[in-house]
């Protein structure tokens, strides 16, 4: 199981980010559980300082660009 | 791809572009000779030419600024602007944030992390506000298109009064001591800062960059281009010079005043609003007043200061946007003085 956080307060590339999450997983059959982040507190939490950010099991991959696919794929499966 | 493929096609692409550029006038020229275009005397023949000769040459200077842009901001990230800004006066650290802030990648919805961000590693609220103030108004979208259309004067002055009116602001912000007006719990914030694989960019990464923000850019801007280009042509053939210059000229000392106003609560891209710039100065605007018209509406805007409310008490706010403001005012009649 995965654990995926997209943090973003809602502007346009984070509800990207957070559709190419479950497609990436639905399409490779990863077991994931993905939550969109909207606490600016918990956001912040985790030190970063552009959204969207992405969060696989606590790590924070990416924040401020959307990665591509196949980069996001090669995380899920790095981290299942 | 590989690397050095990349690098070749970028190469042959930059120099077809100065072969086009170059040589934009002449082949202009030959086109409106085959059409028949230069010998009608006709107003709308000139809007025509005019449209034909602006539009590929504000988009072609557009896509290569943008290309570079794309690629040097991949050696800014906000991390590393923050560690630069970090331990450093007051002033000074307002001069680098500034001039950080046209180079580092912004997005106005990340306004908000950005600002905790700097406020919770001991950057003074002054020196995060020239940040924030500099990063959305100079940009490479509106120093192209006034460049472009405008001329270099003008793309420079704007670029300078720019970098004055953030360095100031977060200055005299900083020198008022408003910590109090951020909510507080903006200082309780503990981050764990984790390292994200950012230093393993390879020169590949930076081309696709620069090619990725062509893409974005560009394709979010060219129809503004268009239609503001499409504006000035249709003025330039038709509308009389001088139609503005009772209301918006130099002689009326309330227009710049006026029009910071009136642009502080609206909310555009400078592409957006480059074609009202336009029609302003060609129907008799003056720059000073239209310049401050501009810099209002980019770099304030009712949106950013819902945003900002997150963070900033409500005072705060209104000293923020009262500063900035009475900034650009000044700057707008420096430059009507001037000009």
């Amino acid at each position: 199981m995965v654990e995926i956080k997209v943090l973003g307060t809602g502007c346009a590339r984070c509800n990207e980010l957070e559709k190419m999450c479950f497609n990436v997983a639905a399409e490779n059959n990863i077991d994931a559980d993905i939550q969109k982040i909207k606490d600016l507190k918990e956001i912040m939490s985790y030190g970063i300082m552009q959204t969207p950010g992405l969060v696989i099991n606590g790590k924070v991959k990416i924040s401020g660009k959307l990665p591509t696919s196949t980069t996001l794929l090669h995380w899920m499966q790095e981290e299942k | 791809m590989k690397y050095k493929n990349k690098l070749w096609i970028v190469i042959l692409l930059i120099a077809f572009w100065f072969a086009i550029y170059l040589n934009l006038e002449r082949l202009t020229a030959i086109l409106f000779d085959i059409t028949g275009l230069s010998s009608i005397k006709e107003g709308y023949a000139r809007s025509i030419e005019f449209f034909i000769y602006e539009v590929p040459k504000v988009l072609m200077l557009l896509t290569l600024i943008v290309f570079i842009m794309g690629i040097i901001r991949t050696f800014f990230s906000p991390e590393k602007t923050r560690a630069l800004l970090e331990k450093k006066s007051l002033f000074l650290g307002n001069i680098l944030a500034s001039v950080l802030g046209i180079f580092t990648p912004f997005c106005s919805c990340s306004a908000v992390p950005l600002f905790i961000g700097f406020v919770e590693a001991g950057i003074p609220l002054g020196v995060t506000l020239s940040f924030l103030i500099a990063a959305p108004m100079i940009n490479e979208v509106a120093v192209i298109l006034l460049f472009g259309l405008f001329g270099w004067k003008t793309a420079v002055i704007y670029v300078s009064t720019g970098l004055f009116i953030a360095i100031l602001s977060g200055f005299v912000i900083g020198k008022l001591k408003l910590e109090r007006f951020v909510e507080p719990w903006v200082y309780e914030i503990k981050s764990n800062r984790q390292e994200i694989g950012e230093d393993k960019i390879t020169f590949n990464n930076r081309l696709d960059s620069g090619f990725l923000a062509v893409k974005d850019i560009v394709s979010k801007v060219w129809l503004y281009i268009v239609i503001g280009v499409g504006i000035g042509s249709l003025a330039h053939g038709y509308v009389p010079e001088e139609f503005l210059a009772g209301f918006m000229g130099k002689s009326s000392w309330w227009a710049v005043p006026l029009s910071v106003l009136i642009g502080i609560p609206l909310y555009s891209n400078a592409a957006g609003i480059i074609p009202i710039v336009q029609v302003l100065l060609e129907k008799g605007a003056s720059l000073g007043t239209a310049l401050a018209f501009m810099m209002a509406v980019i770099g304030l805007s009712l949106p950013e200061a819902i945003i900002l409310k997150k963070v900033l008490k409500l005072p705060m706010i209104f000293i923020f946007f009262g500063i900035v403001g009475i900034g650009i005012i000044i700057v707008g009649y420096i430059f009507n003085l001037i000009y």
